[in-house]
């Protein structure tokens, strides 16, 4: 089997058999299950249906979350959008979807972990911003689903996906990370370009902290969503232009592993430090268990 | 390694993986243990579920997986109103006792025959699971495999002749776990296999006079 456990390892496999990343994952899955290429893409497109219909629905969603912090943001970005232009398509776009697929999450609707739900905005956001400002097929926006998989395995082998194991920069770095990763493989960016892309967003989430408000994944995480779609962005375009980190992504993995070590317990999901602690958020806290 | 499906998926209704889909996973297992849909259930909730339960909709989430709902039903968020309608009883009740892990639950499930049965589990992340204690026995179980439950007297020999039972099905054994309270008197095991166990095993189990409960609990 053409197992895989650092970004390196893919990077090879993909210069070996001429291929793109996506490629090299997809064959990994069908080798694994014994699954035909053709039923493993159709399991993945489900996947990016389900990802349309959360956009979809949180464009227009007029709900709020149970504990009233979270809703109704990306329906009204979403209009604003529609006719105001500040950062440009792509941006607006990126914004408004992941704003909308997270939000969909915390009014307990439905999504694609990816790689987890408090991070599920991120990766819609990225890819599907790009693929219909660029007009890219959905075949391509599938396969880009299996580099963006790809990456997050070695980070949740070599690290870790789990904000209550290394914090925010498990869960939204990596899918940022995942992102970029992905969005370059649309561009048709190298794997070696990929691998920077990666590098380069990961490095500058390094050692965020997860502190929910309330212990609920909706305040910092929904607009954080937002805000790590653009990164991907920006690290998929440094790299397409040519821009390397210095630092390895193998070697950044490792690094997000070591911060999330230590990292403090207060500060990995269990609400007893930083927004979760502050007047505002205790407030909240209290109403939510009276 | 795991399959890349768990990395982009599950495909679920939000907000937490851990607090809602993990939940509604825990009672659905909780419910196939019990065999039946109980009429009424006291849940016990632990450590951040005491917290977060309400926020993350676990409550809902439980109601569904007590309804036998998936993790993908987008009746999820009304769970709570259609098990009242179906006339099954469900009261959560915030614990602050300390316990091993985080994220525990238990339910005490009692049926219109009278049957009662206690069951407890955590809820480790990404949607994964574990039962822990069903009654005062410690068990493991994950809803991942297929899983054969019994209950046996301690005497020598008893595994064997269950075990045999499900070899002469040409059935895998994947992970197995056995638990008593004393010495001599009863005891639980878990067998968890890699293929399906059908009712007949069932059947053929029910039969053996030393064995006081048999449970087959398929795949979630």
């Amino acid at each position: 089997m053409r197992s895989f456990s650092t970004i390196s390892d893919l990077i090879s496999l993909a210069k070996e058999n001429c291929s793109n990343i996506s490629e090299i994952v997809l064959s990994y899955e069908t080798q694994k299950t014994q699954k035909s290429k053709k039923e493993i893409l159709e399991i993945m497109n489900q996947r990016l249906i389900v990802m349309r219909n959360s956009i979809e629905k949180g464009k227009k969603n007029n709900n709020y979350s149970i504990s009233k912090m979270v809703g109704m943001n990306a329906s009204k970005f979403y209009s604003f959008i529609s006719k105001n232009s500040f950062l440009g398509k792509i941006v607006e776009k990126a914004i408004c979807y992941a704003l909308s697929v997270s939000e969909v999450n915390a009014c307990m609707g439905l999504i694609v972990a990816c790689p987890t739900a408090g991070s599920c905005g991120i990766l819609p956001g990225a890819i599907l911003s790009v693929s219909e400002e660029m007009g890219l097929p959905d075949e391509k926006v599938v396969l880009s689903l299996f580099t963006a998989a790809g990456i997050g395995m070695v980070i949740g082998k070599n690290a870790s996906l789990a904000g209550a194991v290394g914090g925010c920069q498990a869960e939204c770095g990596s899918a940022s990370a995942m992102a970029a990763g992905a969005v370059l493989e649309l561009l048709g960016g190298t794997p070696e370009q990929i691998g920077h892309a990666i590098a380069l967003a990961l490095k500058n989430y390094l050692g965020l902290v997860c502190d929910p408000v309330a212990g609920l994944v909706e305040v910092p995480c929904v607009k954080r969503n937002a805000f790590a779609a653009i990164h991907a962005l920006v690290a998929a375009e440094l790299a397409f232009a040519g821009i390397e980190s210095i630092i390895p992504p193998d070697e950044v993995i490792l690094a997000a592993y070591e911060i999330g070590r230590l990292m403090p317990k207060s500060l990995k999901e269990t609400s007893e430090a930083g927004l979760a602690k502050t007047p505002t958020g205790k407030r909240i806290e209290s109403l939510m268990n009276a | 390694m795991e399959s890349i499906f768990d990395i982009i998926g599950p495909i679920m209704i939000g907000p937490s993986s851990s607090h809602t889909a993990g939940a509604l996973k825990l009672a659905r297992i909780a419910r196939a243990i019990f065999g039946d849909t109980p009429s009424e259930v006291r849940v016990n909730l632990y450590g951040s579920f005491a917290k977060t339960y309400r926020g993350h909709g676990s409550d809902r989430a439980i109601a569904a997986g007590f309804l036998g709902f998936s993790t993908e039903d987008e009746r999820i968020p009304d769970a709570i109103n259609i098990a009242f309608k179906m006339g099954v009883k469900i009261e959560f009740v915030s614990s602050n006792i300390f316990v091993d892990h985080p994220n525990t639950l238990e339910f005490e499930m009692v049926g219109k025959s009278g049957l009662s049965i206690t069951v407890q589990g955590i809820s480790v992340g990404g949607g994964n699971v574990v039962i822990k204690k069903i009654n005062n026995y410690e068990v493991y179980l994950t809803g991942n495999y297929e899983t054969l439950i019994t209950c046996h007297k301690d005497h020598p020999g008893i595994i064997a002749k269950i075990t045999q039972v499900i070899s002469s099905k040409n059935i895998n054994i994947a992970y197995m776990y056995v638990s008593r309270l004393e010495k001599g008197k009863d005891a639980m095991m878990t067998i968890e296999t890699d293929d399906y166990i059908s009712s007949d095993i069932y059947d053929i189990l029910s039969s053996f006079s030393y064995l006081n409960f048999v449970k087959i609990v398929h795949k979630i």
